[in-house]
């Protein structure tokens, strides 16, 4: 089967030099110490389990958006891996490597839906990930995602944002808020509050206004808050989708010795997906916490608790009527689906749902670490979602003009599919409804 | 070929329960203590509540999103597997053969029921046959093994069709039949046919992250 | 020298009324107090862009436009991090220090609270600056930052290769490593992450990334001959400055040092080493098994074991208890030598041992309310805010920093009143 042009175009320097680079002898090496040292019986029985039947297929956004092209199927991107690698016991070429990387990276979301769909419940996206693991301790991963990787291990954040940029910001936006409530504070290394917030690196890179917006549904909640002003606030983690375990280790250790230092009893995160999956259910993992040492609470959580215990109060509902889209993690990942419907009808006059839903959404194609890859798979990103395209064109015939995307990835890649598409729908976080329609004080 | 027959239901026969019994047992022993050594922490997630509420959803007919999706495959699908299970444990000439060896009788299908349920597994394996090759998607990752895995399944009931109805060569049919009968015992769990010993812990173990972690459904 | 002799141990109550405070002020922020408790300050806010700290009811001299991380030394001395004209410096006591900033952050201080350093940026590079004077020396980047234990070297992780966003493969050729008072290793490394300063002076060990998967601790520039799939940050051997790291092999932690494994036995996770104040006993907070918690003493982990987490641990002066806070089914608990007190709390703050290592206390949180536990017996009185109980030299008193119904109480109590 003929492969569509635009894979063969893309040139990624992470995956060219870093293949170019390899010997087989360390192909081999590599690969049979990570399949020796760090998979056990798991690999063994999906390996083993697995009867070749193709019923995954059509849980896929690409395999389904690429005209039911099996080299896009869940197992038919395991057949192109690790199966490959397993039955040559790691005798694979430089070149079988850096496809292995593409596919395991970028054409992969690890959103899980597979796992619905195989009878076995055989985890595909693990196995993506011993991919990608094995991709990273031979140095061939995307060179966009590496790059962000690199920031996690030096700053303990995403973007590069230096010591002394992070509380820089915060107070920037603390004056910014008060001029609409002067009384706001954001409290910084505030020991004994009840809550950290925690966001992911972008926000005060380029939206700073998300964090201003926080503030203000804090101050206005009457939450005893804080955020630290030391490294440790960013809760998101692209090394986990490296497949650099040590690093996503580093940082999630940094983010939950961070709330423990400041006393909190729990940590409140942004609407960000991959992070609460690598603080909730990954990070925590790798160092030893069966569950997060500090409780976690993901942004839709604390907007339903808040709205339920009257905190908020809303002044007057968003009336242009919206969809909601599931992201992957905090809906397969933590079954946040109901309260966020219980926040958007809150908040809002008509939800009109896409279909499916729920735990059955479609992926938005960027999460796991995939929009991360960078510009080089952009084209090939939006392509790969036609199928979110057309259940999006659904929502928006019944009415739908708002995408409500919890989440930052699917914001993002949503957005790419909203402009390709020509969907014209307008793409908003809980957080500017909330924002927009709560009592605020005069 | 009395003595061959001899042999075939005597040491052969013990080697082929010893192998599948023993082969299963070990196999899942194995599991175990590689989950022990190098994953323990699966141990620590495992949940019966959750374990079985995603075994039960997926051995329940149409309970699934996939299920309903393919609702021919899934029909095939729960026929082929009841049947290949139910006939050889409940085949009357089966149920004798206990009987004489070991003084162990129970209830039996009548013949009739018993031929229309064999046509069903061997229809049901040339379905999947067929599904192999004409779907681009299974095609894609089908291997020789799944062939031989799948011949492995149907060569006991396609012999043991014909030497039941003893159109032609009774008693080649039937030596085949044994043979190939003891072939597909040792093959369970040492091919992929072994889904039949790992199936209900993968899918106890997903069922258990999806619901006690991640409270969500997996099906 | 921090003298707690000459405190006041006498005076049973001293009260200072803070609900005027709000009145004078447009807002006041949440507030520190001395070691000694004779204090209570607090950021306050006078108007737009005008900001003051209150102590004891009096303003500093002159305001500032923005004060932030308003926290007491060790030696009773009140700094808050602040800034005028643009600039940013650290005001002790109400006086700025001369340098002048772009920024400055994360003060740290000596333990004798003598020394005060902190991390700087000036012109888009960074240094640390040790009482108002910075290095000589600035960074493109600069992070992990340390103070020694007599608080006269500064280090950090500095970036003395620039690259540009992107440059993946120049990155993990090695753009990194430390500074000792400014002055850089010869030695580049992937990643320099948290380090120590040997009691005198004479070494700095940190975390080093050789390549992408290759981790050892470098010494002086030196990196040990093993290298590990992982480290945490290393600690000085008190009695011969040797290097102790938790390092990982084969999936499981240790113990090493000098490169060298010590303990005999690995564990799922290992760290917070520490050694005991004579030096001979050497602790970590460990896992021996996935999701279960305790402290290992020279090794051998403790029996009983927890959920969720172990954090702040503390030997008593004598070295012969160590006292731990543990999380367990959402309730934090207090252990002392493996064994557990029956009362839990939303909240726990590290343990605090008597002179003599009998008594040990906590501040600790329940629905809300502040109080003191002592020997698990909870002292009657329940606080909107409380400080850590500290002991008198001869451990026959208690001092306790309350806030309650809008007023600072200092109070004087006897232990026997608290163990009951």
């Amino acid at each position: 089967m003929g492969e569509p042009a635009e894979i063969n175009e893309i040139k990624d320097k992470g995956l060219e030099i870093g293949a170019e680079r390899l010997t087989e002898d360390k192909i081999e090496k590599t690969i049979n110490s990570v399949l020796k040292g760090e998979t056990g019986a798991r690999l063994k029985a999906y390996v083993d389990t697995c009867i070749h039947c193709g019923l995954c297929s059509e849980a896929c956004h690409y395999y389904l958006s690429r005209d039911n092209d099996p080299h896009f199927s869940p197992v038919g991107k395991v057949k192109q891996t690790i199966w490959e690698m397993l039955k040559k016991k790691g005798k694979v070429s430089p070149e079988f490597i850096k496809k292995a990387s593409e596919i395991a990276s970028t054409e992969c979301n690890l959103c899980r839906r597979c796992a619905m769909y195989c009878p076995f419940g055989i985890d595909i996206a693990y196995m993506m990930l011993i991919v990608r693991r094995i991709c990273h301790m031979l140095g061939v991963t995307p060179l966009y995602i590496q790059d962000t990787a690199h920031s996690h291990s030096v700053t303990m954040n995403q973007m590069w944002v230096k010591g002394d940029e992070w509380p820089d910001t915060l107070q920037w936006q603390e004056e910014e808020a008060q001029a609409e409530i002067p009384t706001l504070r954001i409290p910084l290394e505030k020991e004994g509050a009840d809550v950290m917030y925690s966001v992911i690196g972008p926000e005060p890179k380029f939206q700073a206004q998300l964090i201003y917006q926080a503030a203000v549904i804090m101050n206005v909640a009457g939450i005893d808050w804080t955020m630290p002003a030391s490294s440790g606030w960013d809760n998101s983690d692209m090394a986990m989708y490296t497949g650099d375990n040590e690093i996503m280790g580093r940082v999630k250790r940094a983010h939950f010795e961070t709330a423990a230092r400041l006393k909190v009893k729990k940590i409140v995160m942004g609407e960000c997906g991959h992070a609460f999956r690598s603080v909730y259910d990954v990070g925590n993992r790798w160092l030893g916490w069966r569950i997060p040492p500090v409780e976690v609470v993901h942004a839709i959580e604390f907007y339903h608790d808040i709205l339920k215990e009257g905190r908020i109060k809303i002044s007057k509902k968003f009336e242009t009527p919206v969809t909601l889209h599931d992201p992957c993690n905090i809906v397969r990942g933590r079954g946040l689906h109901e309260m966020s419907r219980y926040v958007t009808r809150e908040m809002c006059e008509e939800l009109i749902e896409m279909h499916p839903n729920r735990e059955h959404n479609y992926c938005c194609c960027a999460g796991g670490g995939v929009i991360n890859c960078g510009p080089p798979y952009k084209n090939k990103r939006i392509m790969s979602n036609r199928v979110k395209a057309e259940q999006l064109f659904a929502a928006k015939a019944k009415g739908a003009k708002v995408l409500i995307a919890p989440c930052h990835n699917c914001h993002s890649g949503l957005e790419d599919i909203n402009h390709h598409y020509g969907l014209g729908l307008e793409i908003k976080f809980l957080m500017d409804i909330l924002y927009e329609v709560m009592d605020k004080p005069e | 070929m009395h003595d061959l027959y001899i042999f075939i239901t005597g040491p052969l026969a013990w080697a082929a329960f010893i192998l599948f019994i023993g082969g299963s047992l070990y196999r899942l022993l194995a599991m175990l203590i590689l989950v022990n050594r190098k994953e323990r922490f699966i141990f620590s997630y495992m949940s019966l509540r959750y374990g079985l509420r995603s075994i039960l959803h997926w051995i329940t007919p149409f309970a699934t999103v996939n299920m309903r999706r393919h609702p021919v495959l899934t029909v095939v699908t729960f026929l082929f597997h009841i049947c290949l299970i139910v006939t050889p444990i409940f085949l009357l000439s089966h149920v004798i053969l206990w009987d004489e060896s070991w003084n162990l009788s129970w209830w039996s299908l009548p013949d009739g029921l018993a031929d229309f349920m064999t046509i069903i597994v061997i229809a049901g394996a040339i379905f999947f046959l067929i599904r192999r090759i004409v779907s681009p998607e299974v095609q894609f990752v089908t291997s020789a093994s799944d062939y031989i895995i799948l011949a492995i399944v149907a060569a006991p009931f396609v012999t043991g069709f014909l030497a039941y109805h003893q159109w032609f060569a009774y008693e080649f049919f039937m030596v085949l039949h044994i043979l190939t009968g003891e072939m597909m015992l040792v093959a369970i769990p040492f091919t992929r046919l072994s889904h039949m010993i790992y199936s209900p812990f993968t899918r106890a173990y997903m069922g258990s992250e999806f619901g006690g972690v991640r409270h969500a459904k997996d099906w | 020298m921090i003298d707690i002799k000459e405190w006041d141990w006498e005076t049973p109550e001293k009260k200072i009324v803070l609900s005027d405070w709000t009145e004078k002020f447009r807002w006041v922020e949440e507030p520190s107090v001395s070691p000694d408790g004779e204090k209570i300050a607090a950021i306050v806010k006078l108007d737009e862009g005008e900001f003051n700290v209150c102590v004891n009811g009096q303003t500093w001299e002159n305001p500032f436009e923005k004060i932030w991380y308003l926290r007491f030394s060790p030696d009773g001395r009140l700094t808050a991090i602040v800034s005028e004209m643009g600039e940013w410096t650290l005001a002790v006591d109400g006086i700025p220090w001369e340098e002048k900033f772009a920024y400055i952050w994360n003060t740290l201080f000596s333990p004798d609270g003598k020394n005060i350093a902190v991390a700087v940026q000036n012109d888009m590079q960074y240094c640390m600056a040790l009482n108002g004077i910075p290095w000589e020396e600035t960074y493109a980047n600069m992070t992990h930052f340390a103070l020694g234990p007599d608080g006269t070297k500064t280090a950090a992780s500095v970036q003395v290769e620039k690259t540009s966003e992107g440059e993946i493969h120049k990155f993990q050729e090695g753009t990194f490593t430390a500074a000792l008072d400014g002055k850089a290793w010869d030695t580049r490394f992937v990643n320099v992450w948290n380090m120590a300063i040997s009691p005198d002076g004479t070494k700095l060990a940190a975390e080093v990334r050789l390549n992408l998967y290759d981790y050892t601790i470098a010494v002086n520039g030196e990196a040990w001959k093993n290298t590990f799939g992982c480290v945490w940050e290393p600690v000085f051997n008190p009695q011969n400055n040797a290097v102790v790291a938790p390092v990982r092999v084969a999936g499981k932690w240790s113990l090493a040092e000098d490169g060298n494994i010590i303990w005999d036995r690995a564990f799922f996770q290992l760290w917070h080493q520490m050694f005991s104040p004579d030096g001979k006993r050497l602790v970590a907070i460990v896992a021996p098994k996935f999701g279960e918690w305790t402290i290992a003493v020279d090794g051998k982990p403790w029996r009983r074991t927890f959920d969720e987490f172990v954090t702040d641990v503390v030997f008593s002066p004598d070295g012969n208890r160590i006292a731990a806070l543990a999380k367990e089914k959402g309730k934090w608990k207090i252990t002392v030598n493996g064994s557990v007190w029956t009362n839990t709390f939303d909240m726990t703050w590290k343990p605090v041992f008597s002179p003599d290592g009998k008594n040990v206390a906590a501040k600790v949180d329940r629905n809300g309310k502040y109080t003191i536990i002592m020997n698990d017996r909870l002292w009657r009185q329940e606080c909107d805010e409380l400080w850590d109980p500290v002991f008198s030299p001869d451990g026959q008193k208690v001092l306790v920093r309350t806030i309650e119904d809008g007023t600072y109480c200092r109070r004087i109590i006897p232990t026997a009143e608290l163990t009951g």
